[in-house]
């Protein structure tokens, strides 16, 4: 996946790193499936899907060269070197998260064990995600709203106010 | 603990390529993986060594699952990127139509 | 389109359109959900636009009547979700058999609102930036 990911950031075509960052998302499936996930892994593969099909619309026929600009090497690698301080950091502060494969589940335990019973749905990420955090659903179904209402202000004919 | 690491690294590649890249639609590309790399360390954390998927079958007593409730938080923020996404993109169609290119240091001229 | 797109395109939009509706009524028994479900079917519709080009479907979809079904979708989730204010003793009506597929009281009925809206919505978001395209190449002519 980082090799995906890599080829998509570098390739100079914009179709074919668009097709790179779609073999990123099928990894990502591919690993939500690994770990036991697979309701995660429809939603992403289906929201994957949808994400190429909008950047392929953007992306369709406007390609362009790559101008390199002066001082552009002292800028990479000053990026690079504050990446790198970045990485140090995290690297001394993930050393104290619990060990891979045994999370402390305080609050999941509680919805496991009373979770059939309250809500009688089997499907417990189901059953947290709308019925014991049911807000979370509501504030994203509005968040889908403004994006239908922004795309459909951002994209308006704009010849009205030439003809002015 | 190098599998954390690597799913920063992932995070990394998206941040220089949100930093240094200078067509808009890389820098779009690069907010994708960063959001890739994020729902994948959320669910790296509430991993459980041999559990089973967080769902119930009939007649049977499961007793090591996987954490549901990191899973129910990223199951919203795949589909909050997938709104992220479609905005910018059509911001930079909309930007492509009044400049005439995806360059962002071309880009410089605020109509007042 | 060719004409083997065209063939293959009227099998598999029906099923493709089933399948969304068997994910989101399905959504608290297996895995799945209203949100994967809605995008499936707006997958479906996408794949009759793009087969059957898009003047043919503009007549039976507009995108006056997709806003009003992702309209009428997100107050159906409002209500649904505000029903903590009516009953306070009796959120979900849980029934004696768990593992059919009405037994978890409201929770089905908020997925098929919600794979209403978001099918509807997203729906509308592509013809919009559909409708973008016919008008670039209209001012380009």
């Amino acid at each position: 996946m980082i090799f995906a990911a890599i080829m998509a950031v570098e390739i100079k075509d914009l179709i074919s790193s668009v097709i790179a960052l779609s073999a990123a998302g099928l990894g990502l499936c591919l690993a939500f499936l690994i770990l036991k996930a697979p309701n995660l892994a429809i939603t992403q593969l289906v929201v994957e899907i949808l994400c190429v099909i909008v950047l392929i619309r953007g992306t369709i026929n406007k390609d362009l060269p790559l101008v390199k600009d002066g001082r552009w090497l002292f800028n990479t690698i000053a990026t690079l070197f504050s990446l790198a301080v970045l990485l140090l950091f995290s690297y001394l502060a993930l050393k104290e998260l619990p060990n891979f494969g045994a999370p402390l589940m305080r609050v999941s335990q509680e919805y496991i064990s009373t979770g059939l019973e309250k809500t009688g749905s089997p499907n417990l990420v189901t059953a947290v995600a709308l019925n014991f955090r049911g807000y979370d659903a509501l504030a994203e179904a509005a968040i889908i709203f403004t994006a239908i209402i922004g795309t459909l202000a951002i994209a308006r004919k704009i010849g009205k106010k030439d003809e002015e | 603990m190098s599998l954390y690491f690597l799913c920063f690294i992932l995070f990394c590649v998206g941040l220089y390529s949100v930093l240094r890249k200078r067509n808009i639609i890389k820098i779009i590309i690069g907010l994708g993986i960063m959001e890739y790399a994020v729902n994948l360390f959320l669910i790296l954390v509430g991993y459980r060594m041999h559990g089973r998927a967080p769902i119930f079958a009939k007649d049977q007593e499961i007793l090591n699952m996987v954490d549901p409730l990191p899973q129910a938080m990223v199951l919203t923020t795949i589909v909050i990127g997938l709104a992220v996404t479609i905005i910018a993109v059509s911001l930079a169609i909309r930007i492509y139509e009044k400049y005439g290119t995806f360059d962002i240091t071309k880009i410089r001229s605020l109509k007042g | 389109m060719s004409l083997i797109v065209k063939t293959i395109t009227r099998f598999t939009v029906g099923l493709v359109l089933v399948y969304g509706i068997f994910i989101t009524l399905q959504g608290h028994v297996s895995p799945g959900g209203g949100f994967a479900g809605g995008i499936i079917i707006t997958l479906a519709f996408i794949q009759l636009m793009l087969a059957f080009g898009q003047d043919e479907v503009l007549r039976k979809l507009n995108q006056e009547k997709g806003l009003l079904l992702a309209g009428i979708g997100a107050i159906l989730f409002l209500v649904i979700a505000s029903r903590i204010f009516l009953k306070p003793q009796q959120h979900s009506f849980v029934a004696e058999k768990h593992f059919q597929l009405l037994s978890a009281g409201f929770l089905s009925l908020s997925e098929i609102a919600i794979a209403l809206m978001v099918a509807a919505g997203l729906f509308v978001i592509f013809l919009t930036l559909v409708l973008l395209i016919e008008e670039e190449e209209k001012e380009k002519k």
